[in-house]
């Protein structure tokens, strides 16, 4: 059987799906979160080269690095906040992060 | 043809059962591992759709980099993961509903999705095999010419993601002891020595 379009789409839009998923399943941990976070942005990617392969246009993938570029500073970012706010109250409780403002 | 559809089906299924062990995991470690081996099938599909350069590229940023930071991040934090998974089966149904109405929204879009056949003669940048040039070549003459403010701001987010990743965790600890250069070099012999004249044989 031909390996179409479709069978691409589809991939990714059960990875998207399972990161959705994960986003409510793990509400109380950031840790995983941002993992679902990633695997959405994994599956956003596929989608994207998943196009450019089958359109025969290369802007897709262009795009793509562009996304895995937001991806990557994203992570570091997040991981970044995860840090600074573990040191101050010695948890990573989601609930408690409206704490912060003010 | 049909070898490329079984490894295909390899790895999608290897990549959506990763990426399910990802999300019900007990042990976050094994979460950011399974996220790894979920990279790995994707930059397999990667390469059966041909894109062998973001291939490589999503091995070595996701799982050089992005993963390795989260397995140090992890091991760093000292964490009791298991009270954070209290409640874990009481937010599964609102999770699911919602995931099973997205799913169901995103297949009715893409069975209902046809290509335009003049989405064919308005290519914006054709594929290697048109160009006569292999994908990471095709890739790097159109991200240097066409696209590259994009390329100079995918490199002001990074900028701007490390500054603020820096700026973020860094802290200073009073009293630990620093070199100040410039007090440094700002010593001059007046400040620094001290000339005693002894008379001889009478010692300090």
């Amino acid at each position: 059987m031909e390996i179409g379009l479709s069978h691409y789409l589809t991939v990714a839009a059960i990875l998207f799906t399972v990161g959705i998923f994960g986003i409510f399943l793990n509400r109380k941990n950031v840790i995983v979160i941002l993992m679902s976070i990633e695997l959405m942005l994994l599956a956003v990617n596929i989608n994207l080269v998943a196009f450019s392969s089958f359109l025969n246009d290369l802007v897709g993938q262009v795009f793509a690095m562009l996304v895995l570029t937001v991806a990557a500073g994203e992570a570091a970012i997040g991981l970044a906040i995860l840090v600074t706010y573990f040191r101050n109250r010695n948890s990573i409780a989601v609930e408690d992060i409206n704490l912060m403002k003010g | 043809m049909a070898f490329a559809a079984a490894f295909f089906y390899l790895f999608s299924a290897v990549a959506v059962a990763a990426a399910v062990m990802v999300i019900v995991s007990r042990n976050p470690v094994h979460s950011v591992l399974f996220l790894i081996l979920t990279f790995f099938n994707g930059a397999g599909l990667f390469v059966l759709l041909g894109a062998e350069f973001l291939a490589m590229i999503l091995v070595v940023v996701y799982v050089g980099a992005v993963a390795v930071l989260f397995l140090f991040v992890v091991m760093m934090l000292d964490i009791d993961f298991t009270e954070l998974r209290q409640g874990l089966l009481s937010y599964a149904p609102i999770g699911g509903t919602i995931g099973l109405i997205l799913l169901v929204e995103l297949a009715l879009v893409f069975s209902g999705w046809a290509i335009s056949s003049e989405a064919m003669e308005t290519v914006a940048a054709p594929v290697e095999a048109a160009v006569g040039a292999t994908n990471t070549e095709a890739i790097g003459r159109v991200l240097y010419t066409d696209y590259i403010y994009y390329f100079q701001m995918a490199g002001l987010v990074l900028l701007v993601a490390m500054v603020g990743a820096i700026v973020l965790t860094l802290r200073h600890k009073p009293g630990v002891k620093r070199q100040n250069i410039a007090a440094q070099v700002a010593r001059t012999p007046a400040t620094a020595v001290e000339i005693k004249k002894i008379k001889p044989g009478q010692g300090i």
